[in-house]
């Protein structure tokens, strides 16, 4: 299955976990989403946010393709998302 | 709880100032309690000399600086002899490192938590052999036997909070005492000094005056294991003794654990309306924390979707100042290392800690004007 790449790059908490979020609900269960995010904060609340919305927390990898460093984390939506900010 | 105030008057009125400033920040200090405020202000005038040259004035000073070590000590359940007084609750880790480092072998072990206060990586700095930084659970807390045994084949020292500032989680210090035998137990009482009672089992035990209503600039370390008298006339301070605060931090300890119980048994009540009601009226709050073993004053959550520092700001427009571990509302740009070391949601994060007061009415505040505030803040996402 492919995944969908959401370059949150540049944005503060909240921010990309709320992109995250809007592209979860539009998204199928079982798909994956790929959030780019340089801010620190998403180390700790990508994983938490999956826990709270039942959502599978797949990786956080070191992202080294283009358009400059970021941690990549890697989500499997599990159950379908009905709510978004 | 003004019958219990030595000066009604007085402190009525100043309580009515601070209510209308709705403060809700006290572990990041609080203003100075009525007995500290009259003990400081008598000792200007007394015990303004340096305590330790010889004459009268002088002796009076040292008088005064006993006694507030007597005081001090039978709050910690020590002898005056055990008391070192610092500059603040971090130069209190720092001395209290300090005291260790030079009589252990080199490669000896130090264990300490990932949700100490930042002073305690900072004392450890000092430290030439091997530092263990033991994890935490979703509710904050240590596993005693992972705690112990990480202390390894040459333990050397345990460093563990007791009430965690920034959620309220209570260590359970006792049975990492027994755990660890002989390895002598630091215990950072910062956060539990007045709020919860001071447990058994420690080696020495570090706090700061400001955080149980004493005067900025005074640190305390208790040393059981101390047996020779510390400096009376006040050596531990480079120069001249600060009498006046050593005083004002004494009486200001005496008033707080007359009073400890009473002051936690309102703070309890409201922190569980809260605990309870906020995720009631906002959608999508995580409260953090543990919830049975914690300090009854402090009560950290999260909401999903929401700018810390927003948050802050907004609560302060609305006459209520509280803090927030978001890396947003930090001068750090980095979020609370304890809300990561327990892996819970760090945007949108509020601590709320109770001053020693009667805060029903911030409390009511705070529940009548976050859940509006945290509506618009999500409608007026980007």
């Amino acid at each position: 299955m492919s995944s969908e790449l959401i370059d949150a790059r540049g944005l503060l908490c909240p921010m990309p976990i709320v992109r995250l979020a809007r592209v979860a609900k539009t998204s199928g269960v079982g798909s994956e989403l790929v959030l780019l995010s340089d801010d620190p904060a998403a180390a700790t609340d990508v994983p938490a946010w999956c826990r709270l919305r039942g959502q599978e927390f797949i990786s956080a990898t070191t992202w080294d393709g283009s358009g400059g460093p970021a941690m990549a984390f890697t989500v499997r939506i599990a159950t379908q998302v009905l709510n978004a900010p | 709880m003004s019958s219990l105030d030595s000066d009604p008057d007085r402190s009525n009125s100043r309580r009515e100032s601070r209510r209308s400033g709705g403060y809700l920040d006290a572990a990041s200090g609080t203003w100075l309690n009525p007995a500290a405020e009259q003990a400081w202000l008598a000792a200007l005038e007394q015990g303004w000399a340096d305590p330790r040259r010889a004459y009268h004035q002088g002796r009076h000073a040292a008088l005064l600086l006993d006694a507030a070590r007597e005081e001090i000590a039978a709050g910690f359940g020590a002898s005056a002899g055990q008391v070192e007084f610092t500059t603040s609750g971090t130069a209190a880790l720092a001395a209290a490192v300090e005291r260790f480092a030079p009589n252990l072998p080199a490669d000896s072990t130090v264990v300490t938590s990932a949700v100490e206060h930042s002073a305690v990586p900072r004392a450890l700095d000092r430290w030439s052999g091997p530092i263990r930084t033991v994890g935490v659970d979703r509710l904050g807390r240590i596993d005693p036997a992972e705690f112990a045994a990480s202390l390894g084949s040459r333990p050397g020292l345990a460093v563990l909070q007791h009430v965690n500032q920034e959620v309220g989680t209570v260590q359970p210090i006792e049975q990492v005492a027994s755990l660890i035998g002989p390895c002598p137990l630091l215990v950072d009482a910062g956060a539990s000094v007045g709020r919860v009672e001071l447990p058994e089992g420690w080696a020495v035990m570090t706090a700061s005056a400001a955080k149980w209503g004493g005067p900025l600039g005074i640190g305390v370390v208790v040393d059981r294991h101390h047996r020779a008298s510390t400096g009376s006339a006040g050596d531990e301070w480079l120069g001249r003794a600060n009498v006046p605060a050593a005083v004002a931090a004494a009486a200001g300890l005496s008033w707080i654990m007359q009073r400890r119980e009473l002051f936690a048994a309102g703070h309890r009540k409201l922190i569980a309306e809260l605990r309870e009601q906020l995720p009631v009226l906002i959608s999508d709050v995580e409260v953090v924390g543990d919830p049975l073993n914690c300090a009854p004053h402090i009560l950290n959550f999260s909401c999903l979707y929401v700018d810390g520092e927003a948050l802050v700001q907004g609560l302060d427009r609305r006459g209520i100042a509280v803090s927030s571990g978001s890396a947003c509302a930090g001068v750090s740009g980095e979020p609370s290392h304890v809300l990561a070391a327990m892996g819970v949601l760090t945007h949108g994060n509020i601590r709320v800690s109770l001053p020693f007061d009667d805060c029903a009415p911030e409390v009511t505040q705070l529940l009548q004007e976050l859940p509006g505030l945290v509506r618009q803040l999500r409608a007026d996402l980007p």
